[in-house]
């Protein structure tokens, strides 16, 4: 029997892409750089971010919803994507700068000289003016992106490694990633961990080497390049998913124990996943701090991870788009809210300002998709296409227990 | 003020006769007037001296003057302020005259005080006699030291007692001979006190001399070996610079300098500029230079070499007498073991203190955790809730002691409410969906958190504990806790207790262990697991709203409070292992004990000590995946 190609599969894949495509096309011929300039330069920027968010949001996807593995440290592999490619930006965009201040000098200044200047400049703000060790190939854009996965990459290998081998599941695993993250964040915060303490990086938003190209043409390419990266990752996503693989990871959310029985190595499958989710986070990182232009430690703290966790619920886990929409949407709407510009809601007696009852707004709704429509906005997708599960008595338990109705979940 | 009103009747009753004038005193005024008007620290010692000698008159006028309670008049007397004004001099009542205030630095003070101490030593006043004490801790002369010696005895006991060792440590200081002052050494060895540290330090203080050999009868404390740990070769280059046993080396600044002040026509001894962004061009333009004999030659590596075998590298005593500095030394040593025992005690009631605070803030979620295997997110903001109660309480009610009383059983029936709410809304309706109920209630921790910002506003309240609960229990200079912290330590015993209490001795604990070990099991004995489970989820909440007024009153009150504490209350609850009190007490004080460690082996970096914690814990759960003490049975398959 021929298997139809992955991508015909659903047709949900073509959709996105095609929604993705068209969301792209509309935003550069309304930009400023290549258009009649409706959108602000800003907006380019926002949407170009959503989408890396919603990548990082894809990747959770796999990890929760396909996997079952609740990671509350996913932001952390983002940030260090950022953080890889920041090091690259901003050491060759201080050396540019430094290179000229020296040129004015009478004698020409050695390659130690030139170095030391860029570290004085760079980590003068935390009080030191040597370049430290993690910084050693932050001269070189093409290591620098190796870096961007291959760090994030092993370190979700070796946590994996460690906390999967020691079949630490469930509950403890979210904590113990949530610990993880922590750590890495308070790490980061130290001034003397070499990424310029609490600072952070700056300065992100020049890209050495384009000076002569305005902000308003690089927010476009970078829209572009993040629409492109999460196309080709969500495809790459939809293809792990799609065959028995995914029929595997699935297997694994649903009962890990029965997966192990029937002699598949269920630690190989998890480190594999966790890692390639990872490593995928790290690139929509690594798109998206040039956009915002400073990566500070407090992206990596736990409170990051949960929102992109509750992004992938309110969107509906288990489907890869529904993770998209939750990111764009839930993201979106957070900043429309938070940034002043909603208009406030008279109820008579108290008038709702929603800069400060957004947050409560987001927390009663999350509540309220986990416990009415666990599917989350996918859901309605799945109604409308009249994919229904069959009726095996009681309300459907969402993804995690998805092999368990409500009636049978509870005996 | 009041003080040398007193002082000034009481002169007033020394002398029966006030109009007897002190003819020497009158003598030092008038001939010294114009140095007590503008007296310089540097300067007014001998005439201080001078005035002292007069007798009790004088004394009284140096009391005055160091009070700045004197004052000149134009015609040149000088007054005691109070009520009417004294002469000085005369000891006269002089109502009515008026001068302009007479306001000594504090240099000039010092040198007043230290002239009274002696005479103050035996004063009748303790509080006087004290503060006497408390000039010489600061410092004194031999002369001083004779006189404490003379006024040892003292009717205050304390006093005594402060005496006593204050001679030791000037004898110490300023001894009559270096056998005494070993003597006195040896009396305070092992002695821990700040003050006998300080005493020390100045005998012990060692400066660094580069010699061929051992300079003629200096104390030399040890020999260093340049290029080790104590003497890294550059400081023993600098040193040899600095003593012009060596031609200052060329730094590469120093060399860019010289190059740039000799480019002859964009050359540098024949070597295009252009070129000089090599190391080697750089010397060789310098070698070019030197031979032409346009800059002098710097030291080589050669010649630093040449130095640093040449010498030989000291470290002497500023003390001269190998005796003083030897016992000097060992006394030292004896007080930095015990130092190092006793920071171990401090350390030790530090890490209780800390375990204390997180075995409240964790036990209602290892309970919860046991009974219905959910982690409740919102716990943090549970004990943020107890905190804004104590606050609220405290506005409401202004004793102090009171509030807390009122406080302390509201936090816990507010936050034991809000948790059965929680439950029954939405923990209830999530059973067996451990993942969904951590994001369930994680929303309700930003609701809630978001609340308390719009309700009390963003910035920190505080809690303030009542006049007992402030201060700390000091027993030395080294150990001390403070009472908020020991009271926090006897709440969680209580607590402890309170808790194993219902556990084993109540319907409803047995009803919980059941439950815990196998809800369908235990409902078909007739128990109602979800009663159960509702109530137990209240009990715990209710505990988090007390932790929330132990840590408010050591913390200020924010919304992000319960933030704080909440991860670390997971890792005591994952640490320890579920299900049992025991194992939540173990992964606290594990927990307390090892941040106070790491932290307490590099103080400066209190976030690399949480980093290296959480490592720890992430590892340690290698070793014991289900905590310290894990549940046993059937229950530990769910």
């Amino acid at each position: 029997m021929t298997r139809k190609p992955f991508i015909l599969q659903s047709p949900s894949i073509l959709v996105v892409l095609a929604v993705l495509a068209v969301f792209t096309v509309a935003v550069t011929v309304l930009s400023h750089a290549y258009g009649s300039g409706v959108i602000p330069t800003s907006t380019v920027k926002v949407f170009g971010m959503t989408l890396c968010l919603a990548l990082a949001a894809v990747a959770m996807d796999l990890v929760w919803g396909y996997l079952g593995i609740l990671s509350l440290g996913q932001m952390a592999f983002f940030a260090l994507g950022g953080y890889m490619i920041g090091q690259w930006l901003m050491y060759a965009r201080t050396e540019s700068i430094v290179a000229v201040q020296l040129a004015q000098s009478p004698i020409p200044p050695t390659a130690l000289e030139l170095q030391e200047a860029v570290a004085n400049q760079i980590f003068g703000v935390v009080g030191s003016a040597d370049l430290p060790l993690v910084w050693s190939f932050a001269h070189s854009l093409p290591l620098q992106m190796l870096l961007v996965v291959v760090v994030p990459g092993l370190l979700a290998l070796v946590f994996g490694w460690l906390a999967f081998r020691s079949r630490v599941n469930g509950v403890y695993l979210s904590i113990l990633t949530q610990a993880m993250t922590l750590a890495l964040a308070l790490w980061l915060f130290q001034n003397d961990s070499g990424f310029r303490g609490n600072n952070g990086l700056s300065g992100l938003q020049n890209l050495p080497g384009l000076e002569g190209v305005d902000q308003a043409t690089l927010s476009v390419w970078f829209l572009w390049a993040s629409a492109a990266a999460l196309g080709v990752f969500y495809l790459l996503a939809a293809w792990v998913v799609s065959g028995k693989f995914g029929s595997v990871i699935r297997a694994i959310r649903d009962d890990e124990t029965r997966v192990r029985f029937l002699g598949y190595p269920v630690e190989g499958f998890k480190l594999v996943v966790f890692t390639l989710a990872a490593m995928i986070t790290a690139v929509a990182g690594a798109l998206y701090y040039p956009q915002a232009g400073i990566i500070n430690p407090a992206e990596l703290m736990p409170i990051a991870s949960i929102y992109l966790a509750v992004w992938v619920a309110i969107g509906g886990r288990g489907r890869l788009y529904g993770a998209v929409i939750g990111a764009v949407v839930v993201s979106l709407l957070s900043s429309w809210f938070t940034g002043g510009r909603a208009p406030d809601l008279n109820l008579g007696v108290y008038v709702v300002n929603w800069v400060d009852w957004w947050q409560v707004a987001l927390g009663l709704s999350f509540v309220l998709v986990t416990l009415f429509a666990p599917k989350g906005i996918a859901g309605i997708f799945d109604r409308l296409a009249g994919v229904m599960p069959p009726s095996r008595r009681g309300l459907d338990l969402g993804a995690d227990q998805g092999a368990l109705q409500e009636q049978e979940a509870k005996a | 003020m009041t003080r040398f009103r007193l002082l000034a009747c009481a002169l007033a009753l020394i002398l029966p006769i006030p109009a007897l004038a002190n003819p020497a005193l009158q003598a030092v005024v008038d001939g010294n007037i114009d140095q007590i008007e503008r007296p310089s620290r540097l300067t007014v010692g001998p005439l201080v001296a001078e005035i002292a000698a007069t007798g009790p008159e004088g004394l009284a006028l140096l009391q005055a003057w160091a009070g700045r309670d004197l004052s000149l008049t134009d015609d040149g007397r000088l007054l005691i302020a109070g009520d009417p004004p004294l002469d000085a001099v005369t000891g006269d009542l002089a109502p009515g005259a008026e001068g302009s205030a007479l306001r000594p630095n504090s240099g000039v003070r010092g040198v007043i005080e230290s002239a009274l101490v002696t005479g103050l030593l035996s004063d009748p006043d303790p509080a006087r006699r004290a503060s006497a004490l408390d000039t010489l801790a600061r410092g004194g002369t031999f002369e001083q030291l004779q006189a404490l010696r003379g006024a040892l005895d003292d009717p205050d006991p304390a006093l005594a007692a402060r005496k006593a060792r204050l001679e030791r440590l000037l004898t110490i200081q300023v001894g009559e001979d270096n056998a005494a002052r070993v003597n006195a050494i040896n009396d305070l060895a092992g002695d821990v006190g700040l003050d006998f540290r300080a005493a020390l330090n100045p005998l012990l203080a060692t400066r660094t001399v580069a010699a061929p050999e051992p300079p003629d009868g200096a104390n030399v404390a040890r020999e260093l070996t340049p290029g080790g740990d104590d003497l890294p070769r550059d400081a023993a280059l600098a040193q040899l610079v600095q003593q012009d046993l060596l031609q200052p080396p060329l730094t590469r600044d120093g060399l860019r300098g010289v190059l740039a002040q000799h480019i002859v026509d964009g050359k540098v001894g024949g070597i295009p500029v252009a070129d000089l962004s090599s190391p080697d061009a750089r010397d060789r333009a310098y070698e070019a230079l030197e031979a032409a004999g346009t800059v002098p030659p710097a030291a080589t590596d050669a010649e630093a070499e040449a130095a640093l075998e040449a010498n030989r590298f000291f470290q002497l005593y500023a003390e001269t007498d190998p005796a003083v500095t030897d016992a000097a030394a060992a006394a030292q040593t004896r007080a930095q073991v015990r130092l190092a025992a006793m920071t171990t005690i401090d350390l030790g009631l530090d890490a209780l203190s800390l375990a204390s605070i997180y075995f409240l803030a964790a036990i209602g979620l290892a309970v919860t955790f046991g009974v219905m295997r959910v982690i409740n997110m919102a716990h943090g903001e549970f004990i943020m809730m107890g905190a804004y109660t104590g606050y609220t309480v405290q506005t409401l009610i202004a004793d102090r002691t009171l509030s807390l009383i009122v406080a302390l059983p509201l936090a816990f029936a507010m936050t034991f409410v809000a948790g059965v709410v929680l439950y029954r809304l939405v923990i209830r309706h999530l059973a067996h969906r451990p993942l969904e109920t951590l994001l369930a209630t994680f929303g309700v921790s930003i609701a809630l958190q978001q609340l308390a910002k719009n309700i009390f506003g963003t910035q920190a309240r505080p809690l303030t504990s009542p006049a007992w609960l402030e201060g700390s229990i000091t027993v030395n200079d080294v150990i001390g806790v403070s009472s908020i912290r020991v009271a926090i330590f006897v709440l969680a015993l209580m607590f402890l207790g309170l808790f194993l209490f219902i556990m084993k001795r109540t319907r409803l604990g047995l009803e919980v262990r059941a439950v815990t070990q196998n809800p369908g099991m235990a409902a078909s004995m007739g128990i109602n697991p979800d009663r159960i489970a509702m109530l137990t989820f209240g009990l715990g909440s209710g505990i988090a709203g007390i932790a929330g007024i132990a840590i408010g009153l050591f913390a200020q009150v924010t919304s992000e409070l319960g933030q704080g504490y909440i991860v670390q209350s997971f890792m005591t609850v994952v640490v320890g292992g579920v299900g049992n009190i025991w194992g939540t007490l173990a992964g606290a004080t594990l927990i307390g004990g090892l941040s106070k460690v790491i932290e307490s082996l590099n103080p400066a970096n209190t976030l690399a000590a949480q980093t290296f914690m959480i490592l720890f814990i992430i590892i340690f759960i290698q070793f014991r995946p289900r905590g310290i003490i894990p549940q046993r049975g059937r229950a530990a398959e769910a």
